[in-house]
């Protein structure tokens, strides 16, 4: 049996400059926090990622980390509009934005996690996402009614992350809030070797129904290659019904975007250590 | 006009878009989009399914922020999707930009390559817009927002919809958009916007001043209707914390 626990700075360390990486949740809802931080942390650099994007993608961009973005939005939820995500944009810093329909974006990782070379959809034609996309192909229906399709291409990964509620040591996973967004799909995306799931608490085997049906176990260890162990790993995005978003941290965290003196000020108190030292400081602060 | 008599004129307008739509998702992104919707449901379009705005469809009276829901159905974001691509579902989205034709912006402002501000991204406003119908809220009626081209098209108005096929083209629907000031709609010539009734208190002259393209005001135009009796006690009991009003600019 395969023992496949391990932390966030060895599920980081199987990264390499300029891969392309998908992180699941969606907005500021059960992001993979812990490990986005320990990016942060690590020497890579030039990363595309591919996400429904929330703090991660400022986070990661205040860092310089992103070379590549692909994406639908980028929203804190409760704060409309990322302003680290913002900033990157307007400053130019992220040399390729490929920004999709949120619809195109699950068929490009569905596509990739069958092994196919594109799905159809009607999503994206007539909009600028075909313009501001311009490797973007249609299709034609070979059927009587010859419509004209979107080509949605395979987004595959080389790495994928995602943050469930419970996990067993060999990657059985279980999500018991309100939606799995689309965290299988990232996993399938993925290429084996380098698909992470960390999660609040993990446990036995025998328990992981313990605290939902079986209708909540909808990642298995096939699709694993480590898992983490991250109490507070969502942290400060929203993991139901662990904990909901730390609505106060986040305002803190985008507030301090307004100015650099203020950002380094927050990057040394929260994003300065481990992410032990994360957690404490979290917790200490008034 | 009150901030709160607007209000709630805008809650029974956006209302009165889901007139007709039967048993489909009737979907409000902000408040009173999700308040029109529930607000629709409670009146004269029973049939409607409405989500708490999280992951589920919810019976009943939910008020806007209301925690105890009596859950009739699960709708996470995967399910919004097919629901979206079958066609079952009306949303009222915000938009940052609209343009004469219908075509919405809520992704960038300026040149795509840099932009000047950076918004959310075109979410799912090119699938919805291909797919079912579609209506706009604007809490604040400028030239702003109503602009001759939009910079960025999230969401396809009349000619790009016609120009991408003919399926989207019979699919695609842009109800109406309603603002702090009046009521819009696409039964111009050629489908172009036009005025379809001005608030209470708001004159036609003032809409079109606000306005950065050619509205199109055929004969007179109708104010837009006050709530029933039924319709304000069912806000009351909707938004009983008076959530919409911070959403409406006077």
């Amino acid at each position: 049996m395969t023992d496949k626990r391990c932390t966030e700075d060895d599920a980081v360390a199987t990264l390499a400059d300029g891969m392309t990486i998908g992180i699941g949740g969606w907005g500021s809802r059960r992001k993979p926090m812990s490990i986005v931080r320990a990016i942060l942390r690590s020497p890579v650099k030039d990363l595309a990622v591919v996400t429904y994007g929330g703090p991660d993608v400022g986070l990661l961009c205040a860092a310089g980390k992103v070379r590549r973005l692909v994406y639908g939005f980028v929203s804190l939820d409760s704060i409309a509009l990322e302003p680290h995500f913002r900033a990157a944009r307007q400053s130019g810093s992220i040399a390729e934005t490929v920004e999709l329909d949120e619809g195109m974006l699950q068929w490009g990782l569905y596509a990739a996690s069958l092994r196919l070379p594109f799905l159809p959809t009607r999503s994206g034609l007539g909009s600028d996402v075909m313009a501001f996309n311009p490797e973007l192909r249609t299709v034609r229906s070979p059927y009587a009614d010859g419509e004209e399709l979107v080509a949605m291409p395979a987004l595959g990964l080389d790495a994928a992350f995602v943050h469930l509620n419970r996990a067993d040591g060999r990657g059985n996973a279980s999500f018991l809030g309100p939606d799995l967004y689309f965290d299988d799909l990232f996993l399938g995306a993925a290429a084996p070797g380098r698909r992470f799931v960390s999660a609040e608490r993990l446990v036995p085997t025998g328990a992981l129904l313990d605290e939902g049906s079986f209708h909540t176990l909808r990642i298995n260890r096939s699709m694993v290659d480590g898992v983490i162990e991250a109490a507070g790993g969502a942290h400060f995005t929203s993991c139901e019904p662990d904990y909901p978003r730390d609505e106060a941290f986040q305002k803190e965290y985008a507030d301090a975007a307004s100015d650099p003196e203020r950002w380094s000020a927050f990057t040394e108190r929260y994003l300065s250590g481990s992410e032990q030292d994360y957690q404490g400081a979290v917790r200490d602060r008034g | 006009m009150t901030v709160a008599e607007l209000a709630d004129i805008c809650a029974v307008a956006i209302a009165e878009a889901f007139r007709g739509d039967g048993e489909i998702f009737a979907s409000g992104m902000g408040t009173l989009p999700m308040l029109g919707a529930r607000l629709a449901r409670a009146t004269f379009e029973p049939d409607l399914l409405v989500s708490d705005g999280e992951a589920f469809y919810v019976a009943g009276d939910l008020p806007i922020g209301g925690t105890d829901k009596t859950i009739e159905g699960w709708i996470p974001f995967r399910s919004v999707f097919d629901t979206l691509w079958s066609g079952r579902r009306h949303v009222v989205m915000g938009a940052s930009q609209i343009d004469a034709e219908g075509n919405q912006n809520i992704s960038n402002i300026g040149p795509w390559a840099r932009p000047t501000a950076q918004l959310l991204g075109v979410r799912g406003a090119p699938g919805n817009t291909a797919n079912h119908v579609t209506s706009y809220w604007v809490p604040s009626h400028t030239t702003r927002v109503f602009v001759p081209r939009v910079d960025v098209v999230s969401g396809l108005g009349y000619v790009r919809a016609a120009a991408a096929g003919a399926w989207i083209d019979a699919h695609h629907e842009i109800r109406r958009v309603v603002t702090n000031k009046a009521v819009l709609d696409f039964e111009g010539p050629g489908h172009r916007c036009r005025l379809r009734s001005v608030h209470p208190g708001v004159t036609v002259d003032e809409v079109v001043a606000a306005t950065g393209f050619d509205l199109v005001v055929a004969g007179d135009v109708p104010t837009t209707r006050d709530p029933t009796d039924e319709e304000a006690a069912a806000i009351d009991r909707l938004d009983p914390k008076g959530l919409r009003l911070r959403e409406v600019k006077a």
